[in-house]
């Protein structure tokens, strides 16, 4: 195997799969990207058995061949090169590097000994790559952390026909997101659910091209599998399998009053007098006839408190929230105003965007409120 | 630690008050009729510790933790009574109220015993002998109970005291007397030495705390480690400077039951910690508290203890959650059917219900485990406790309550 490639190219083609290597390889050659030439093609890939990546990039290829060397320390590597071509071939049980006057030899491991990545699974549609990325980042927020609760760190996605709802929960906030895309078959209709944070981490870095495809396993039994592709650049990872919160029952029909906010104030307020909260603590809002009064802190601890103008509706209402949850949510809004609609202070609020239109205002961020102390 | 120049004993400020034979004079104000008997309270089971036994069985060498086999065998006309833990809850918390009434800072050790500093209540109520005098007094007439008081500068030395002034008993070791009180004593009587240290000190030749004051620090520390031989060290010499604290902050409150037999079942230890979180629950809600951190403690047939603990992101007072944390902690254990002596389930870091926010849960119904639970504790207030229970503890293989020993305390 002996090739020329572009320096950039190269360098981000092995940053993008190395983010599926895992952190403590169960055995020593997952620790390792492959690195495969046929036809003046490369594909680097990574796979930890949970998420697999592989990019693709032209080279110029003076022999094929496919090798594995350590990910970690090529990633390290190309990052750091010279801006040159790079020439890389196999020399033996060595790879060696050459850019600019730099010169690399790495000891390859047994690539015969990889395993096999999962088949990529058939294309279920398409979907514009920025609204994708967004609206993952948006609902990625409110999934949980806990690994004993497998169901809270995924993100659902339903697919019905040529709309896709995305939903994750920790059971303080659900985040709720539509968006239209095009389904290779008419009248598709799934629901999954992802790692939150794979999916987070993939949608984010698939932007590159103007389009994602959307690969599924269809079966219902055994291994299901979502793949994402787009730029040249592919990954799958593996579906969790566990029960989601049955959360449409759930999300209130109707409020009895409502706020609208401006964010960027609110938010800045809201940061301030969190700064006092202890953690857990929550941030205390008293809704009146046109201003929001925030305070935090208790009788013997530090106390802050700060009158923000707001569009009031409703009945005098004193709501906590956990700042941080609310804050998460004023930054997912992605709007200049947002509207936080309550009914009791122990029942959901509801963020959502104020004028925005089209799919970016189906966004809902629901949030748990925090009994205050009598 | 000098207080108003007016007091006598003001340089004495700490009194340790510890009821004598607590539970067992409990029973014996209840029943006049054993007056005079050696009365021995605990599980009457071939299981059962003894908890508590009047002065009179103690002639024989009936002591408490002892299993009650052995004290069978050493009294045989003993009379056995099985705990009655409300009526001393009840006694406990009239003492403690006394106490207050001295002075705020009381430090209870258990419900049968509490640190009080008087030192600001010199004025108001005497020096700190005649508090003493006086809260022994008032015991006896309220409670119909004795108690033993011990007076000094540091709490180590006024338990020390209240111990030597047993039964029915008041000591004042001013602090120029600390030394001639303290080096006769034998090392056992040194807070933090157990079976284990003593022997390891009376293979050193140590038999006396003189003889640990007269040790070189440096050798107490090779042969017991820098914390223990430290601080028994000091401890020799009177050196004790913790403060009686009334702190609140760190109470925790809990229960723990020994089985009749040594059990290796999951489902039994399951039930058992069912139980026991329930009691633990109940126990918050009585104080008006939550608590965040949840604690097992597990004895195995050798005695060797282990003790788990978790912190809950949100504090609770709701015995379905605290058993759902202790079954987490107990089958992170990993034990492969070991044999298990006692399982006891404490709530740590307690603070009151009414001050503390509740994160609200999406999809919690709106009424669930805690109203449950308190619906549970307002029958219990008019049928009993255990009129309403989970069904897993209803369905017991031998009728009625477990015969071993519970030990419900507060510290």
């Amino acid at each position: 195997m002996k090739f020329r490639v572009e320096r950039d190219a190269l360098a981000n083609a092995v940053a993008w799969t190395a983010r599926s290597l895992p952190a403590r390889p169960p055995v020593p050659v997952l620790a390792g990207l492959v690195l495969s030439v046929e036809a003046d093609t490369l594909e680097v890939s990574g796979f930890d058995y949970e998420v697999s990546t592989q990019a693709e990039l032209p080279v110029h290829a003076a022999s094929s061949g496919r090798t594995l060397v350590s990910g970690r320390l090529l990633a390290d590597i190309t990052k750091s090169l010279p801006p040159h071509p790079v020439d890389v071939a196999v020399d033996g049980p060595r790879l060696s590097i050459n850019c600019g006057n730099a010169r690399f030899s790495l000891p390859t491991l047994p690539v015969e000994d990889y395993p096999a990545l999962p088949t990529m699974p058939s294309t279920a549609g398409t979907v514009a790559a920025s609204v994708f990325a967004e609206a993952v980042g948006q609902v990625a927020i409110a999934a949980g952390r806990d690994d004993t609760l497998p169901m809270l760190t995924g993100v659902r996605i339903e697919i019905e026909a040529d709309t896709i709802t995305l939903v994750a929960t920790d059971r303080f906030r659900l985040a709720l997101r539509e968006f239209t895309w095009k389904p290779s078959t008419p009248g598709a209709s799934a629901a999954i659910l992802v790692p939150a944070r794979t999916l987070a981490d993939a949608a984010k870095t698939l932007t590159g091209g103007s389009e994602v495809t959307v690969s599924l396993s269809s079966s219902g039994v055994g291994e299901g599998l979502l793949g994402l592709s787009g730029q040249g650049k592919q990954t799958t990872t593996r579906l969790l399998d566990a029960e989601f919160l049955k959360y449409r029952s759930i999300l209130p029909p109707e409020f009895s009053s409502h706020a609208e906010l401006d964010v960027a104030a609110f938010t800045e307020a809201a940061k301030r007098v969190a700064l006092v909260a202890e953690r857990w603590a929550p941030l205390r809002c008293e809704f009146s006839d046109g201003a929001v009064t925030l305070r935090a802190g208790g009788d013997e601890e530090s106390q802050a408190e700060e009158r923000c103008e707001v569009v009031f509706e409703g009945e005098t209402t004193t709501i906590g929230f956990n700042p941080a949850f609310l804050l998460d949510g004023l930054a997912a809004v992605h709007s200049e105003t947002a509207r936080l609609e309550m009914t009791t202070p122990l029942k959901p609020a509801v963020l959502s965007a104020v004028g925005g239109d089209g799919d970016a205002a189906t966004y809902r961020y629901l949030i748990m409120p925090v009994r205050l102390p009598s | 630690m000098t207080g108003s120049a007016a007091a006598s004993c003001s340089d004495t400020s700490i009194l340790h008050v510890d009821m004598d034979a607590f539970f067992a004079s409990v029973e014996v104000r209840r029943r006049p009729e054993l007056a005079g008997l050696p009365v021995i309270v605990g599980g009457a089971g071939n299981r059962g510790v003894v908890t508590s036994a009047t002065y009179e069985a103690r002639r024989y060498g009936v002591r408490s933790a002892m299993p009650m086999s052995r004290a069978r065998r050493l009294c045989p006309k003993a009379v056995i009574v099985p705990g009655n833990m409300d009526a001393y809850v009840e006694v406990s918390r009239a003492i403690m109220a006394l106490f207050a009434m001295v002075t705020p800072l009381v430090e209870p050790l258990s419900l049968d015993e509490a640190f009080l500093d008087v030192r600001g209540a010199g004025r108001r109520l005497g020096d700190p002998v005649m508090i003493g005098h006086w809260l022994r007094a008032r015991v006896a007439d309220e409670q119909g109970i004795t108690c033993s008081v011990g007076v000094a500068a540091s709490k180590f030395v006024a338990k020390l005291a209240s111990t030597h002034a047993k039964p029915d008993g008041l000591l004042r070791v001013p602090p120029g007397e600390v030394m001639d009180f303290l080096h006769p004593l034998p090392v056992g009587a040194l807070w933090g030495v157990g079976a284990k240290t003593e022997e390891q000190l009376t293979r050193l030749g140590l038999r006396t705390v003189g003889d640990i004051a007269n040790t070189p620090r440096a050798t107490l520390i090779r042969a017991l480690g820098v914390a223990a031989g430290a601080h028994l060290y000091e401890l020799s010499w009177g050196r004790d400077p913790r403060h009686v604290v009334p702190d609140e902050a760190d109470r925790s409150t809990g229960a723990e039951e020994t089985f009749e037999s040594d059990v290796d079942d999951p489902v039994i230890i399951h039930r058992e910690l069912l139980r026991l979180s329930e009691r633990t629950a109940g126990n918050l809600r009585a104080g008006g508290h939550v608590a965040r951190t949840v604690s097992i403690k597990v004895r195995f047939a050798d005695f060797k203890t282990i003790t788990r603990s978790k912190t809950l992101r949100q504090a609770t007072d709701v015995g379905h959650e605290i058993y759902q944390l202790a079954c987490e902690l107990f089958d992170s254990l990993g034990l492969d059917r070991a044999r298990i002596r006692l399982v006891g389930v404490r709530a740590e870091g307690l603070r009151p219900a009414a001050d503390t926010p509740e994160q609200m849960l999406l999809g919690a119904p709106e009424r669930g485990w805690r109203e449950a639970e308190i619906a549970s504790d307002a029958a219990a207030v008019r049928f009993g406790r255990g009129a309403v229970r989970p069904a897993a503890l209803v369905r017991r293989q031998h009728p009625g309550p477990p015969k071993g020993t519970e030990q419900p305390r507060q510290t």
